[in-house]
């Protein structure tokens, strides 16, 4: 089994997707039950081997290091190859997207979403889990450029077919501000490329290879993925497509999005820009820092002049992802593992959100606050998860949330060696002032949504009822993994750590050399 | 008595290798044949022609696979016409290019009624003009080539008699095309008055030095914006939205693929064997035009209603983005070269493709709006997904083909380490956001629109040879971006020998 896994235990749960797609394909579009069938089971054997993979990964006990690598010649005119693996970082976003999938397949067994079309939808589902799959195992720069850009076809059709009034302008703009930063990003992993000692796009490599790159050049090339990574997170001025694209996108899209999309952002600045170029990472991360508690400022604010559900999500992702970024920032890691359990509680927190809002939109056929009310007299269950997701979001202790925030709060406080302490210090304080706002949106959105009497226009709609099974089915993993990472972090930060740590050796080690930064000296 | 004939006017026969000429050869004889079918048979010969040009095309292909096979360089009248790896590479991709072409034509010139025999006829005289382009290596040669490939060309624009828009294709074509002939011409007249020897390695030899005369300078100008017309480059594109729309269709897919594509070839021998040590000249310049045809190419296209007039300006971008690392060729030698094939090929797999889509609607819709591509998707859901995979892999995004030769462009322009490289990457990377804008658009109308309340929504009849064309294209689009090593193993190494 071992070894079996550690050849194909990668590669088979990232095209089995794909693989699942090209069946349906085939299969006339009349017979609906069918392709659900093959979408749930095709999903659920992927999660199967997530599973069998968590299992061999704890088994082999070595999270700071690469498991399962596979390197095998892909273009090697190029010197591109395909090498897949996963360490502490990339396994706990794996899981998630294997997990989030099958449950946006059964969510919604019975209610896909306007023009209908289950085998198109589902179909492109699965290539969006392919993608999303692959980059997290991809250890080669332009295998995961490629991982990185198949998700974009997807979820663009996915939002401009299945989404709301406005759903072609959000597509577009989603496409291409991604595409954006994407292309950049390619000319800068060129440059990586050929300014590298060797000429290698191989992600393990490269750390070393691109120490002798001129400080100025380094600078540069850090700018171009800052683009391609800041875009997708979204980072402050970037960050206007992800409300558009949010609140059209229909409710499974807009679940993958915050749930996995983002975190591709987040995971590209910790697993490639800073181990590969730390000494550019230094220069850029007081600005990087600056516009995260921007963004957690203009989120927490934007959140709290919504009138739309769903918008004040999506607002409130920015806000979120902002502290992730802080905690990137930091160049500690300190802050890398609070950035990364960040990562995954904001995947299942805003994730859960985004399922609720696309509940309340079917039962009451509108997400306008000022309508709404009284979810928990009419549907008490549901209007008690939407509770508890609020009370996660904004960072209670004991729940998920609160891992993500609090130690990327803290983070700031001692900022690495390189990193002006007094500059982060003022961050600080900005973000646990956003804390207090997040605190204030949603209580207030709860207010608004799950408080109070029903509103007369819905008080005796037979629409409303209570969740109903397939909800339950969707989101009972999502609400335990919450609390159970609420109550015990250590199961995620446990496999995180050696593998930050490992991915920030080159520079924590090398104060020989004069470069980065010490996280300890000094302190 | 023949024996003495020689020795009388001084004329000694060349050698001859046949077997690196006979693609040439078998391109004539099938040419020759189709034409005499029509005279023999009359009316009924007509039926076989189409097969008949299809399957000498394919019988051109049996030398290029020996002469391959066999790996060895051959040249003949001293140097001027070389048979290696770069010409191979090529006369392969025009041969079978011009077989796709063949299969778009089958039911479009029988039903229109068209002159059938002429028609192939012409093309492959077009064709056999585009292999030649591939071996030459001399200016006359190239001269010849391009001619032999331009003058049927004008004609087959021009097809549909009837129409006067497509008479204004013809004569527009045509008069643009003389007009660059005669420029060209005149450098290259320049560059034969400084050399004394039309052959580019002693052109080369003749313009190397780095001094500043001007007459090497004009003449380089002139002999690239000659080419530069004939690769509908900006601002020497003008022609081609005029011509492809008035062209009948499967002739517009072959003036934007194959026709483009020789004008590469030149482009790249040109630059590659001829100019080598006049970078300083022709950088610039390739780095205008490439950077003009990108930019304006993509910006004039997003205002386009017609489709055709769409692939028109679609491809003087494309034709930008494969100008680029001509750009640089000076820094980065060979590799430059490697690039621009890559490009052509998939480019030429892709842009087919979507117009073997063009030709397939149009069939139903009898319309070239971008309009009438609405819902497309309700009632020809397989037509959707192929024009969805061609126009985003002419949009460049992974995994299809697109993507890699665009990552071609890159690598090459990011290899020179230069300022003009760098700033050549990063307009691309923003055109090819632009790019998206556009192709996306017919995306959307195909995927996201209602139908027409008066469209016949009943399912499509694609004939055929349509169909094995659609394959045949998606197929490799799809092959080229997972496995680009497919493609790469023949682009790699040296591919243009130095000096010969």
């Amino acid at each position: 089994m071992g070894e079996f896994l550690n050849d194909w235990g990668l590669s088979i749960p990232t095209f089995l997707p794909i693989i699942g797609a090209a069946v349906m394909l085939l299969i006339p579009k009349d017979r609906e039950q069918l392709h659900k069938l093959i979408a749930l089971a095709t999903t659920v054997v992927v999660a199967v081997f997530g599973l069998l993979l968590l299992i061999q990964f704890i088994d082999n006990d070595n999270y700071g290091a690469l498991n399962f690598v596979v390197d095998k010649g892909w273009i090697d005119v190029i010197d591109s190859r395909y090498i897949m693996g996963i360490d502490g970082i990339s396994l706990p976003l794996m899981l998630l997207t294997m997990l989030i999938v099958p449950l946006c397949v059964i969510y919604s067994w019975n209610h896909f979403p306007e023009p209908h079309n289950p085998k198109a939808f589902l179909m492109l589902l699965l290539i969006l889990e392919t993608g999303m799959i692959g980059t997290f195992a991809a250890q080669d720069l332009i295998l995961f450029f490629v991982f990185f850009e198949v998700v974009l076809l997807p979820m663009y059709f996915m939002i401009g077919v299945w989404g709301g009034e406005n759903r072609r302008y959000a597509a577009i703009k989603f496409f291409l501000f991604t595409l954006f930063g994407s292309a950049l990003m390619l000319v800068s992993f060129l440059a990586l490329y050929f300014l590298a000692d060797s000429s290698t796009f191989d992600m393990r490599l490269l750390p070393e290879a691109a120490a002798g790159i001129a400080k100025s050049s380094q600078v540069w090339v850090f700018g171009g993925m800052f683009l391609g990574f800041g875009i997708k997170v979204p980072m402050f001025p970037f960050h206007t497509w992800l409300p558009d694209a949010h609140t059209e996108a229909p409710t499974v899209g807009s679940v993958i999005l915050a749930a996995v999309l983002l975190k591709l952002g987040t995971y590209g600045f910790v697993r490639i820009a800073i181990p590969i170029l730390p000494e550019a990472a230094a220069e850029w991360a007081p600005f990087i820092g600056l516009l995260a508690v921007i963004g957690i400022i203009y989120g927490a604010l934007g959140c709290l002049a919504q009138r739309d559900l769903k918008r004040l999500v999506a607002f409130s992702s920015v806000a979120h992802m902002g502290f992730v970024m802080l905690g990137i920032a930091t160049l500690t890691d300190f802050g890398i593992n609070a950035a990364v359990f960040g990562m995954v509680a904001h995947g299942l927190i805003t994730g859960m959100l985004f399922f609720l809002a696309g509940s309340v939109k079917e039962r009451y056929h509108t997400l306008d606050m000022s309508r709404l009310g009284g979810l928990l007299v009419q549907a008490p269950r549901m209007g008690w998860i939407l509770g508890f997701c609020a009370m996660a979001s904004l960072g209670l202790p004991g729940l998920a949330g609160f891992w993500g925030e609090f130690p990327a709060i803290l983070a700031s406080y001692n900022p690495a060696a390189v990193l002006a302490e007094e500059t982060f210090r003022s961050y600080m304080v900005i973000a646990a002032l956003g804390t207090v706002l997040a605190a204030g949106y949603l209580l207030w959105m709860l207010q608004k949504t799950a408080f109070g009497t029903p509103r007369e226009e819905f008080a005796n709609d037979p629409h409303v009822h209570d969740a109903t099974v397939s909800e339950y089915m969707a989101w009972a993993p999502l609400l335990i993994l919450i609390l159970v990472l609420g109550v015990y972090p250590h199961l995620l930060f446990g496999a995180t750590d050696p593998a930050v740590i490992n991915s920030l050796s080159e520079c924590l080690d090398s104060s020989t050399s004069g470069a980065c930064f010490d996280a300890a000296a000094g302190k | 008595m023949l024996s003495a004939l020689p020795s009388i006017v001084g004329f000694v026969r060349p050698d001859i290798d046949w077997h690196a000429v006979a693609p040439e050869l078998t391109l004539l004889g099938v040419g020759a044949v189709v034409t005499l079918l029509d005279i023999v048979l009359l009316e009924r010969g007509r039926a076989y022609t189409s097969a008949l040009a299809g399957i000498g095309l394919l019988v051109a292909l049996i030398p290029i696979v020996t002469l391959a096979a066999d790996g060895t360089t051959r040249e003949m009248f001293g140097g001027a016409f070389v048979v290696d790896d770069f010409a191979l590479i090529l006369k392969a991709m025009f041969i079978v290019v011009a077989y796709i072409v063949v299969l778009l034509s089958t039911n479009y010139v029988a039903e229109g009624d068209y002159w059938e025999n002429e028609y192939y006829g012409l093309m492959l005289s077009a064709v056999m003009g585009m292999v030649l382009m591939a071996s030459a290596r001399d200016l006359v040669t190239i001269f010849v080539a391009l001619e032999l490939l331009s003058i049927p060309a004008y004609l087959l624009a021009a097809w549909r008699k009837a129409d006067p828009k497509s008479n204004e294709a013809g004569l527009k074509y045509y008069l643009m095309g003389v007009f660059a002939s005669a420029i060209m011409l005149y450098g290259m007249s320049l560059l034969f008055g400084l050399a004394g020897d039309t052959r580019l390695s002693a052109i080369s030899d003749a313009v190397s030095g780095g001094d500043a005369n001007p007459v090497v300078i004009l003449g380089i100008i002139f002999v690239i914006v000659g080419f530069a017309f004939k690769v509908s480059g900006f601002p020497f594109h003008t022609w081609a939205p005029d011509t492809y729309e008035g062209a009948p269709t499967p002739v517009t897919a072959f003036l934007a693929v194959a026709s483009k594509a020789a004008g590469f070839v030149a482009l790249m021998q040109l630059v590659h064997a001829g100019f080598p040590g006049r970078d300083d000249v022709y950088q610039p310049l390739l780095w205008i035009l490439a950077v003009g045809s990108m930019t304006a190419g993509n910006l004039i296209a997003l205002r386009q209603e017609n489709i055709v007039r769409l692939m028109a300006y679609s491809g003087v971008s494309q034709a930008g983005f494969m100008l680029a690392p001509l750009a640089v060729a000076g820094d980065i030698g060979g590799e430059a070269l490697s690039a621009v094939i890559i490009y052509v090929l998939i480019y030429a797999a892709m842009n087919l493709g979507a117009f073997a889509v063009i030709i397939a609607v149009a069939r139903r819709t009898a319309s070239g709006e971008i309009r009438s591509y609405a819902g497309l998707f309700k009632y020809a859901p397989g037509m959707t997904i192929l024009m969805t995979i061609f126009l985003f892999s002419l949009a460049g995004i992974p995994p299809l083909g697109g993507w890699f030769a665009k990552f071609a462009v890159f690598r090459a322009v990011v290899e020179a380490d230069t300022g003009w490289g760098y700033s050549l990457a990063a307009i691309a990377a923003v055109n090819s956001v632009i790019a998206l804008f556009y192709y996306a658009k017919v995306a959307r109308m195909m995927w996201f629109e209602d139908v027409p309340e008066e469209a016949d929504t009943s399912s499509l009849r694609v004939p055929p040879s349509l169909v094995a064309a659609l394959g045949l294209t998606a197929a490799a689009t799809l092959l080229f971006g997972i496995y680009p090593a497919a493609i790469t193993h023949f682009t790699e190494g040296t591919l243009i020998a130095l000096p010969y």
